[in-house]
């Protein structure tokens, strides 16, 4: 776990930082995360338990192991990554190993909007490019920066169109990413819906 | 873009806007929450200094953490007693209704809103747990959310979402004796894959689906997020009335008419336009078990476990990570698997109905003596009913463990798990790699009757010929 972990706020328009590769497809979130870790009340010890059965599995030869990771912010993932549980504990654990982006072939759904609840941007790449990205950075550190204005990614020698949904990229670059308030300020007209629902009309009061 | 179809219908019925950013903010009508994924979220909202803005649209139990064997208080696992001391607190605070255990009504949250008549047609419902999606057996619109999105349903008891696409799957026929609900899901997400689903709400219908029993539809929209859709759902019928009419939530007598008035209006439109709609013979579906780490990775009980070469290349890659892990060679059979653990239980198969089944092929039988066999109910009105019908005297009689109320080994967070590399026979959800509490345990999902079946050969075995005999 990084030391002084602060959660992102605000506008997110750039992140640069060392490429870190996890090579697999339907990694699911108990792989992320085991539930034995989802027995607490607040995420902030979460960084050290990431892949924690994997990691020990393979003793010190898991990617979040190697030294050459150390420092990495953005994830290289291949397809339907955060598969399963909607535990928001999967996308915290990484967050606060120090993942601020992830890139990969495809997201399962629940995990993505998690991701993005909490700043962290995922964007989708071709299998190709993610194949490419991911022998690139084998053993060997690879730098990369994301621009959200344009959706690019660059590294020394390569450059990529990323894809991003473009309501989580305006979220971002608006920071209004951190949904609460947005959602509170049409407060009349969720009280409008309240009022016009027709099942609430016979359901409501229950206890 | 899906046209009229429920889901349609009930999205727009419940957009409160369009938000800047594209996505639509959706009402959502019940608000169901656990231990697990609750606290981070009213953490959240003392931060921000805000307060639960309807508390009598969440409902509140215990699950996940819960002891099946001793439940007094305190738990022996502290963590698990400080969880469940802290949605106690949070929901006296926030005045939400919680069933606590001993309430009479405590159990898997998806188990408890069905059977309270929580669960209506027509909804939108959401809950901090991706098996929520089980609700749309009845023409609900439900899915799972983060904790995040658990703040924002309790701040503004909406959320902010992108709407999904429609792909109807169309079951003909029907299921054959002894081939069940959850045979039926396990075969759609092995055609389908794990992924399929992304971005999608699964519409089930067809002749094979409307002789389901409300029970059976569960099982069926339960397991719609392990095919990758996060919300799977069933047009409302005459089952669905008459589960929901004189439940201790179901709207009552002039207010029943006016309901039962509005959701049989409520499905999807006979010329309604879907993204995608797969048709599948019912009548062709076997009794099935998986052989993997992914939900997908099954079989019928009388074939063999794939080939590399017989599986698609986007699926090579997973099933030798399966073969490796499971110790399984490819083109072995999968009947006659030896197993050491028989799990009944979770939010797919804790059901009266999935007891019922699993207790007649356990009648007057042992259970193997080289297996460990436990049942858990899915709530204290499914164990009360059970008893009552002595369900749980035939499990005892056989060698079962008779259990309390929980999720239990489905996820293995109490004290229920599997150990080394030992290998279960689940009625519960996931098989992925650790899922139910060991680093190298081995699951096999199944119907719970495919569980009692391997639980007294002690080996994976075809249920039908217990039950045709």
């Amino acid at each position: 776990m990084k030391s002084g972990f602060t959660a992102p706020i605000g506008k997110i328009t750039q992140i640069q930082g060392k490429c870190i590769s996890l090579i697999g497809d339907d990694i699911d979130t108990d792989r992320i995360i085991p539930a034995r870790f989802l027995k607490c009340v607040n995420f902030d010890s979460l960084g050290n338990s990431v892949f924690e059965d994997d990691r020990k599995t393979l003793n010190g030869k898991h990617p979040f192991d190697l030294e050459v990771n150390k420092g990495s912010s953005i994830l290289i993932v291949n397809s339907n990554f955060g598969c399963g549980s909607s535990r928001e504990h999967a996308p915290q654990a990484l967050m606060r190993w120090g993942i601020k982006a992830i890139i990969g072939e495809s997201f399962a759904e629940i995990f993505y909007s998690n991701c993005i609840a909490i700043g962290i941007p995922c964007f989708t790449l071709p299998k190709k490019s993610i194949k490419d990205i991911q022998q690139y950075n084998n053993n060997k550190t690879f730098f990369l920066e994301i621009n959200l204005k344009n959706s690019i990614g660059k590294s020394k020698d390569l450059i990529f169109n990323l894809n991003i949904q473009q309501s989580s990229r305006k979220m971002f670059l608006s920071g209004e990413w951190d949904a609460t308030s947005t959602l509170l300020e049409n407060e009349h007209l969720i009280d409008n819906k309240f009022n016009d629902l027709p099942y609430l009309k016979f359901t409501s009061n229950y206890f | 873009m899906s046209h009229n179809t429920l889901f349609d219908k009930v999205w727009d019925l419940h957009k409160v806007a369009s938000l800047p950013g594209g996505s639509d903010q959706i009402f959502i009508g019940l608000h169901l929450i656990h231990e697990v994924t609750s606290p981070q979220a009213f953490g959240a909202l003392r931060d921000k200094n805000l307060k639960v803005k309807f508390p009598n649209r969440t409902v509140a139990t215990v699950d996940h953490i819960v002891p099946t064997d001793n439940q007094s208080r305190p738990f022996q696992d502290n963590l698990a007693e400080k969880m469940i001391e802290t949605l106690e607190r949070n929901c006296s605070e926030n005045k939400i209704k919680f069933f606590n255990i001993g309430s009479g009504n405590q159990g898997i949250v998806h188990v408890v809103a069905p059977e309270l008549g929580l669960t209506q047609p027509g909804m939108t419902i959401a809950c901090g747990d991706s098996h929520t999606s089980t609700h749309g057996a009845f023409g609900a619109i439900a899915f799972g959310i983060g904790t995040s999105q658990v703040r924002d349903v309790l701040a503004s008891q909406t959320i902010a979402m992108n709407k999904l696409k429609v792909r109807q799957i169309w079951c003909e026929k029907k299921l054959p004796n002894g081939v069940y609900a959850k045979d039926l899901v396990l075969h759609i997400i092995n055609r389908l894959g794990v992924k399929a689903g992304v971005g999608f709400a699964y519409e089930f219908a067809g002749p094979a689906i409307s002789a389901l029993s409300m029970e059976e539809r569960m099982t069926i929209c339960n397991m719609s997020i392990e095919g990758g859709a996060r919300c799977g759902y069933i047009n409302p019928d005459e089952t669905t009335f008459r589960y929901i009419r004189e439940r201790l939530c179901a709207p009552k007598n002039k207010n029943w008419d006016k309901a039962l008035k509005w959701w049989q209006s409520l499905k999807s439109d006979e010329n309604s336009i879907y993204d995608d709609v797969i048709t599948l013979d019912a009548s062709k579906v076997e009794p099935t078990v998986t052989w993997g780490i992914t939900p997908s990775q099954s079989v019928g009980i009388n074939q063999e476990i794939p080939l590399l070469n017989e599986l698609h290349p986007n699926d090579q890659f997973i099933a030798e990570e399966a073969y490796e892990y499971m110790g399984f060679e490819p083109g072995q059979s999968i009947k006659d698997t030896p197993i050491d653990v028989c799990f009944i239980g979770s939010c797919t198969n804790g059901r009266i109905s999935d007891l019922r089944v699993a207790a007649k092929v356990l009648k007057d039988k042992k259970v193997s003596i080289n297996v460990k066999a436990f049942v858990v109910p899915g709530s204290e009105k499914v164990a009360k009913e059970a008893k009552k019908e002595g369900l749980d005297k035939i499990f005892i009689d056989s060698g079962f463990q008779w259990r309390e109320p929980g999720c239990s080994m489905c996820l293995a967070m109490n004290s229920d798990k599997l150990i080394g590399n030992q290998i279960s026979a689940s009625s519960s959800n996931r098989n992925f790699k650790g899922r139910q509490g060991s680093p190298s345990g081995r699951t096999l999902l199944m119907s719970p009757a495919m569980v009692a079946a391997a639980a007294i050969n002690g080996k994976v075995s075809d249920v039908r010929e217990f039950i045709n005999k």
